[in-house]
């Protein structure tokens, strides 16, 4: 690889180009571009919501493109769905599994074109069973094909998604956040595969936003923006923050004021020796006042349900929770609002927002005691007054306080989400992801206003998967792997090297079982 | 995977050792349990009464299993695709009607009434299958739908008196006659009984060994997935709710060979039945799991139940309440399996 592959030209799998679609609200890709050569590595890489997915997904048959052109190996194609994307050699391995847990192994990675044996409409599992197990041999994976997929996990999940992609002998491979759910070894194990079909002429693309994994894997890369194409780069080439420049068009974070140090030493919430199957193990820390807790890991790590149990949405098995020194036993979320916990769950539309009703409804929706007569009856100005107060504190961008909530944008929910919270009157907020699917203009706010809060003496637990928005926005930083927490670290001494060391820190009991 | 094939070949077959924790989880356990469950009650009946225990008895059991029985395999399918059919009862009655029509009023060949009869069934399943899966209409609604429809159909066609089958002996001898009888004198078996067990036997084959059966599990389990794995689900789907409509073909033409006739206000209630069957079985309304064996066990369950509470003469009405227990019971017992993670 010292020179550069042939000339583009004659190397060519894949170009697309012009490429248009729109959801209902939404324009996803406005004149998207992207090519792909034979035997080449491509990363795609750029920021949630910039239209990665949908890109690929159009090349994949699952949506259809409004306009634009597709050219395979030089003639022009038009994909109608999932099927014909696999006859033109196309795989894609999802971001969010796509397996039927119910079924086993070998019977996912044939599904759709299962060994027949000869009596018509009957399967040969044997045979399924046999060529599964010469997959994995190719691939040097260990799985046993009869396994039910729901008994794996995660991680087994993935390779039985990417044994699958690979079976279709496959021009083209698409891995969508192949490695977010996977340890440091069994990324090195994916990317000795990735490197064999780079050999055999398989062109793949490869979206990620572990940047520092692209250097080590990638030949190009292309970012992506607001749904358009920006620039393609050779990797070698490129560093890391001219990436993240050309990703982010701007430096999200130099709108947020420095998070002040937080002088009080008052513990708030203490957890101790926390349990719960596999989920949960021994899980301690505590929390203090006008404190951000970043939460770091990796996904599966167990820190949703860490937050989860506190907020008495799961049951814990054994372990003990303090708020202000005073044991209390969390059964459900109705005593975790007494209690001052509010949580703000990652998935705002299912857990945080009763999507059909107004802003004002939202807001006094995890208090509504306060906002009764008797009877049952709802003091309508009541709510409003509070809603208004928190549309101006929070600085909601909403038409009326009648306006339904899921006409509002991603940001504005979740600021919608906090609203209810405060009027709850808890002092302890828990925010899953707080800036997933929110765009990149309302992010600085929401940090902004995450700042506020803990400068008003609240107290946070901020749990994210975006490396740097730890970095900036926490105090400390707990670090979990595989249901316990790795590592506590004052936000001086920790680094995305640090932190990514303890959240890959299996223990040996959990490897011993697996093997 | 250095050095040691050995300790790797050792170690492949599971991910987890089998405990005690991991067998009770099994689906395997599910029906290990409603068999108990129909084991025990059957002794329990057996002590409370003599008039349980007879030949006779067992052999009422096993003829009031048989339509419900059969009905109770299409929903299997159905249920395992995540969906469910509210319509199989009264298409039953649909193609008993039809039967009838063919056999005493067209006075056509007894083989070709029956097959009509069967087809006629299977023909409403498809609609069903149509509706739901190229029309998107959600299967409580579409089958809802269609229980009126056939309903309705069976009243207009039959103009709303029964009709019998006194032209055609041999109809009769089809469902309550006994081969085996025949062969062996004293072990009169109405021939419904081996009808049921020969359907269940081509269903579980259906479910456990062909493409269709593969792509029913795929479809409950993740239907998304199925269609990105370029699967025709909405093609598949169809065959489902056929199937379905075929085996309640095949009841319509067994429950009018057992009455010798076509009763077009019967029907009504038989969905119920078939489904409490199915779910009692240990197939998962949510979808991805189930068994015809289950299944079978189920619908045994639910005509041991009323068999043994009316000789023991609870009224029909408490047999209702107490159905309905073990249903939820069934379910609940199901569940607390599960949990066990």
């Amino acid at each position: 690889m010292t020179t550069l592959a042939p000339t583009p030209e004659t190397n060519l799998l894949l170009r697309m180009e012009g490429i248009y679609k729109s959801f209902p609200g939404v324009q996803a890709l406005s004149d998207a571009r992207f090519e792909l050569r034979r035997g080449e590595v491509h990363a795609l890489v750029g920021e949630n919501g910039a239209g990665k997915s949908t890109l690929m997904k159009i090349l994949g048959g699952i949506y259809h493109k409004d306009a634009g052109h597709i050219n395979l190996e030089d003639k022009e194609v038009e994909i109608l769905n999932p099927h014909m994307a696999q006859n033109l050699g196309i795989s894609i391995v999802h971001q969010e599994l796509n397996l039927m847990p119910h079924l086993t192994v070998a019977q996912n990675i044939f599904i759709g074109r299962e060994p027949r044996a000869k009596v018509p409409f009957v399967v040969d599992d044997k045979t399924t069973n046999e060529k599964a197990l010469r997959l994995f041999e190719l691939l040097h994976l260990r799985l046993d094909p009869t396994t039910k997929v729901s008994d794996l996990t995660v991680a087994k999940q993935q390779m039985v998604e990417i044994a699958k992609a690979l079976s279709f002998n496959a021009k083209i491979l698409v891995m969508d956040e192949p490695t977010a759910a996977l340890t440091d070894t069994e990324i090195e194990e994916l990317f000795t595969i990735i490197r064999q079909l780079r050999e055999q002429g398989v062109g793949i693309v490869h979206i990620s936003h572990r940047l520092e994994e692209l250097k080590q894997i990638s030949d190009r890369v292309t970012v992506m923006r607001d749904g358009r194409y920006i620039d393609t780069l050779m990797t070698r080439e490129a560093r890391i923050d001219k990436i993240i420049s050309l990703m982010v068009g701007r430096t999200i974070y130099e709108s947020t004021p420095e998070l002040p140090e937080n002088p009080s030493q008052d513990v708030v919430l203490e957890v101790r020796n926390l349990n719960r199957g596999k989920a949960l193990r021994d899980v301690s820390f505590n929390l203090k006042k006008g404190e951000i807790l970043g939460f770091a890991g990796l996904i599966g790590a167990g820190r949703t349900e860490v937050a989860r149990a506190i907020f008495g949405a799961d049951a814990y098995e054994a372990g003990e929770i303090l708020i202000k020194g005073k044991p209390v036993h969390v059964r459900s979320p109705g005593d975790a609002v007494v209690h001052g916990i509010g949580y703000l769950s990652e998935d705002r539309k299912r857990y945080g927002l009763t999507l059909g009703m107004d802003v004002k409804e939202n807001v006094a929706m995890a208090s509504m005691k306060k906002f009764l007569r008797w009877l049952g009856w709802m003091d309508f100005n009541k709510a409003a007054r509070r809603g208004d107060e928190m549309v101006k504190a929070l600085n909601i961008k909403t038409p009326s306080l009648e306006q339904k909530v899921k006409f509002l944008s991603g940001g504005n929910q979740q600021k919608v989400v906090i609203g209810k919270w405060l009027t709850a009157d808890t002092d302890i907020l828990i925010f899953d992801e707080p800036t997933r699917g929110i765009d990149v203009g309302a992010k600085s706010e929401i940090y902004k206003l995450l700042n506020d809060l803990a400068h008003q003496g609240k107290s946070i637990i901020m749990i994210s998967s975006e490396l740097p928005e730890i970095l900036r926005m926490s105090h400390r930083v707990v670090v979990m792997c595989e249901g316990r927490v790795t590592g506590v670290l004052n936000i001086g001494e920790a680094t995305q090297e640090s932190i990514m060391k303890y959240a890959t820190m299996r223990s040996e009991a959990v490897l011993a079982t697996e093997q | 995977m250095k050095s040691e094939p050995q300790a790797a070949q050792t170690v492949l077959p599971s991910d987890e050792p089998k405990t005690a924790r991991s067998v009770f989880r099994s689906d395997a356990m599910q029906r290990v349990m409603a068999f108990g469950a129909l084991i025990v009650l059957a002794i329990g009946f057996s002590l409370a009464s003599p008039f349980f225990r007879t030949f006779d008895n067992f052999i009422g059991i096993l003829l009031a299993t048989a339509v419900n029985g059969v009905l109770a395999l299409g929903v299997t399918f159905v249920i395992i695709t995540a969906g469910i059919d509210l319509s199989v009862g009264t298409v039953m009655t649909f193609s008993a009607v039809m039967t009838a029509v063919f056999v005493t009023n067209w006075h056509l060949p007894l083989p070709i009434g029956i097959l009509g009869g069967v087809l006629a069934g299977t023909a409403a399943g498809m609609v069903n299958g149509i509706v739901i899966s190229r029309m998107k209409i959600p299967p409580f609604i579409a089958t809802l739908g269609m229980l009126y429809a056939t309903k309705g159909l069976s009243l207009v066609i039959s103009e709303l008196h029964p009709i019998y089958f006194n032209d055609t002996p041999a109809f009769r001898e089809m469902a309550m006659g006994s081969v085996l009888g025949r062969i062996i004198p004293g072990f009169e078996v109405p021939n419904a009984v081996f009808i049921m067990f020969g359907a269940a036997i081509i269903a579980h084959l259906i479910l456990s060994r062909t493409i269709l059966g593969r792509y029913t599990f795929a479809i409950g389990s993740n239907e998304e997935a199925t269609r990105l794995s370029g699967v025709n689900v909405a093609g598949w789907k169809t065959a489902v709710y056929t199937l379905g409509g075929f085996f309640s073909g095949v009841a319509g033409v067994l429950i009018a060979s057992r009455l010798n006739s076509a009763q077009p206000a019967l029907g009504s209630g038989y969905e119920l039945d078939a489904i409490a069957a199915v779910v009692i079985g240990g197939t998962s309304l949510s979808g991805g799991e189930g068994s015809i064996l289950g299944t079978i066990i189920g619908a045994f369950i639910i005509s041991t139940l009323t068999n043994g509470l009316r000789i023991l003469s609870v009224p029909q009405e408490w047999q209702m309440v107490v159905t309905g227990g073990i249903v939820v019971l069934a379910v609940f017992l199901d569940i607390l399996r599960r949990r066990q993670q």
